[in-house]
């Protein structure tokens, strides 16, 4: 009966960003007239604040609290600054949209808000019970969000297949973490890793958690085989709902893997790199041979996001060679950094879908970005440099993501994984360049003129922008990447 | 056999056994009867582990509070059941082929050799006056404090989705708004006019 009240200064922006939650759900519920209005900058503010709140909080070394159920170290506020300036922007963007459509309700930025509370518990936790409820609580408002427009059938049937095929996730990936539990004896990750070193971990059961578990980290990162509700979830859902998904979750998705499979099972990680790697192969060729046949840019998109997944395992997988832990820190800052970029780009790309929509109009076929050049060199450009990017071409952010992660790969000694993923990159660029084909070389079917609010435009330049300095300057986000990295190990 | 053995085979069986009809049952109000068979047999095992706070919370909470709304809900729906049929033959082979594998590892790794008594021995038994439930409230509210008030957040997300979802407002409905009756006054509600009396021709 011993019990210390837990030091709560560690987290608070997780009880920052709750209490603010609840506030703007009262708020809203008493304000009625100016709801969506307070709604949405009031979430603004909470994202914007909960930087600092983090920043402020930050600590070099891991910090544990609330019965060790909790971690805040480098990793995890790195991840959580991503998070919020992703989230942030994928609402800034969206929100003319959702009004056009009117579906611009103040429970949507709730929803938003409660989703990244989700996504910090699930980078902040030390214990499968905070990873799964977190995950649960980012589920559950992504799948809402998908079904926001409750008149379009297709975001119906697409939030339907996410929801039914998420729950069959979440139990694989629960069965798993009680097979791991019934093999070491502890939730926590610290504990998990302390049994698997020591050996006293039954290395059956053991390998038959890790199977479930790796299941369903798979299938939140969507990658093959577990990608199915990709394309149909993107394609599915309004495009600034897409939008959130391919961007923050991705980073959770990833915080995820690291902390189960690095933090938890560092020991057998040479039996789950070999899951990893099937996985990856399976990921960047079907990905990349998939999304050519595309011609509903959002599917294109997707397909090209199951690759990228894929690109960015082969930075988590070739962290341990025949026991020698010498490239660990350098293969999981480049799985980051990719995971980093990739956020970054698909801001952009599904940003840019967004600009060119209208009330009444999406913008999803590739044949909408026909002659943009003429209706819009200066976004035009921008679009060049996120498929420029995605595609791997040098001097673009994207490419810096690609040769680190092969880097990795080769010193690692898995030449032919190198080899396979440059050639289903080149195969890929196909696709990316026919973006810039048919907006550079095609004449326009749709001469309106490009209507967004000036807050879109100017953040969508500086992200294109970013996209192409990052570029020149990749240094910079790669040092930060495994800085987070090495104070966390 | 111990008596305690026999009643665990009894129940395990009987679930098993209700947990197949479930899936199979073509009637789904059947199939939701079976799962609440399913959950009574559930929580007499976890009565034989002496969790029986868990126990009666499993047969409170999802026999009577979830599966009495559950069936509400199938019984409004209008279910097609050849159209859930479609293409089941055609899945066939190959979920027959992915489960019976997964049967295969399951009953090789969950047998007795790595969960049986002698890997895992049963927990010493516990003192008098040991009250699961006390400490189960125990350690809710201290040291699994943080993942409680994270759940009655995702309960939270639930309950915003399904209004956000399913709560539409209507134009040109014949309803009342409470907030207006109820502020209602007495000058609103009657109007006294002053008229003179007709007289009658």
């Amino acid at each position: 009966m011993n019990f210390v009240v837990p030091d709560f200064y560690p987290a608070a922006a997780e009880i920052f960003v709750a209490v603010m939650a609840l506030v703007i759900m009262l708020a809203s519920t008493f304000a009625r007239s100016i709801a969506r209005t307070l709604a949405y900058y009031a979430t603004q503010f909470t994202l914007i604040a909960a930087a600092f709140v983090t920043i402020y909080t930050m600590q070099g070394e891991p910090v544990y609290t609330f019965s060790n159920l909790f971690i805040s170290d480098l990793m995890g506020s790195f991840l959580k600054l991503m998070i919020y300036f992703s989230t942030a922007i994928a609402l800034l963007y969206g929100r003319a949209y959702l009004a056009d459509r009117k579906i611009d309700k103040p429970e949507y930025y709730l929803l938003a808000l409660l989703m990244t509370l989700g996504m910090m518990v699930m980078v902040t936790a030390n214990h499968m019970l905070p990873m799964y409820i977190g995950l649960e609580m980012m589920s559950l408002a992504l799948y809402t969000m998908v079904a926001f427009d409750r008149d379009s059938a297709r975001s119906t049937e697409a939030a339907m297949k996410y929801f039914v095929l998420g729950a069959l996730a979440s139990g694989l990936l629960l069965y798993g973490m009680s097979m791991i539990y019934g093999a070491t004896g502890s939730l926590e990750f610290s504990a998990i890793a302390q049994a698997v070193y020591n050996q006293a971990a039954n290395q059956t059961v053991l390998m038959f958690g890790l199977v479930f578990l790796v299941a369903g980290i798979c299938f939140k990162l969507g990658v093959v085989p577990f990608h199915m509700w990709v394309p149909d979830v993107y394609q599915g859902a309004p495009t600034a709902v897409t939008l959130m998904i391919s961007t923050a979750p991705k980073l959770a998705a990833f915080a995820m893997a690291v902390r189960l499979l690095i933090w938890a099972l560092f020991d057998i990680a040479e039996e789950w790199q070999g899951m990893l790697m099937l996985v990856a192969v399976a990921s960047i060729v079907l990905g990349n041979l998939a999304a050519i046949a595309q011609q509903n840019i959002k599917r294109m998109l997707a397909y090209s996001g199951i690759s990228h997944m894929g690109f960015m395992l082969l930075g988590l997988l070739s962290g341990v060679v025949d026991g020698d832990r010498h490239f660990a820190l350098n293969a999981y800052s480049s799985a980051m950094f990719y995971a980093v970029s990739y956020v970054i780009m698909s801001l952009a790309s599904f940003g840019m879908l967004i600009l060119l929509s209208r009330a009444g109009f999406d913008a999803e076929n590739i044949d909408d970005f026909k002659g943009l050049n003429k209706r819009s060199p200066w976004f035009a450009l921008m679009m060049l440099f996120v498929m420029f990017s995605m595609a791997g071409i040098p001097f673009f952010i994207g490419f810096f993501a690609k040769l680190s992660v092969l880097q990795a790969v080769v010193a690692a000694g898995y030449f032919w994984l190198a080899v396979v993923a440059v050639l289903m990159s080149v195969a890929g660029a196909f696709y990316y360049l026919r973006v810039v084909k048919v907006m550079y070389f095609d004449a326009p079917d749709d001469e309106a003129p490009i209507h967004a609010p000036a807050e879109v435009r100017v953040m969508l330049s500086a992200n294109g922008i970013a996209i192409a300095a990052l570029g020149l300057a990749p240094q910079m986000l790669m040092s930060l990447c495994a800085y987070a990295l090495l104070g966390s190990l | 056999m111990e008596f305690k053995t026999f009643v665990f085979y009894f129940l395990a069986v009987i679930m098993v056994f209700a947990a197949l009809r479930v899936i199979t049952a073509r009637n789904p109000v059947h199939a939701a009867l079976f799962l609440v068979l399913t959950f009574f047999n559930a929580g007499g095992i976890w009565l034989l582990l002496q969790a029986e706070f868990l126990a009666i919370t499993l047969v409170m909470v999802y026999v009577g509070a979830v599966m009495v709304l559950f069936l509400f809900v199938v019984m409004m729906l209008d279910i097609n059941l050849d159209r859930i049929r479609e293409g089941f033959w055609s899945y066939l082979p190959v979920g027959a082929l992915v489960g019976i594998l997964m049967l295969i590892e399951m009953v090789m790794v969950l047998g007795g050799s790595y969960f049986g008594l002698e890997a895992m021995p049963a927990p010493p038994a516990a003192g008098e006056g040991y009250s699961n439930t006390r400490e189960l409230g125990r350690v809710l509210y201290t040291d699994y404090v943080y993942p409680f008030e994270l759940a009655s957040l995702v309960l939270l997300v639930a309950m915003v989705a399904a209004v956000a979802l399913t709560l539409r407002k209507r134009k040109g409905i014949k309803g009342i708004p409470a907030s207006e009756q109820v502020a209602v006054k007495r000058e609103g509600r009657v109007e006294l006019v002053k008229m003179q009396a007709e007289k009658e021709d």
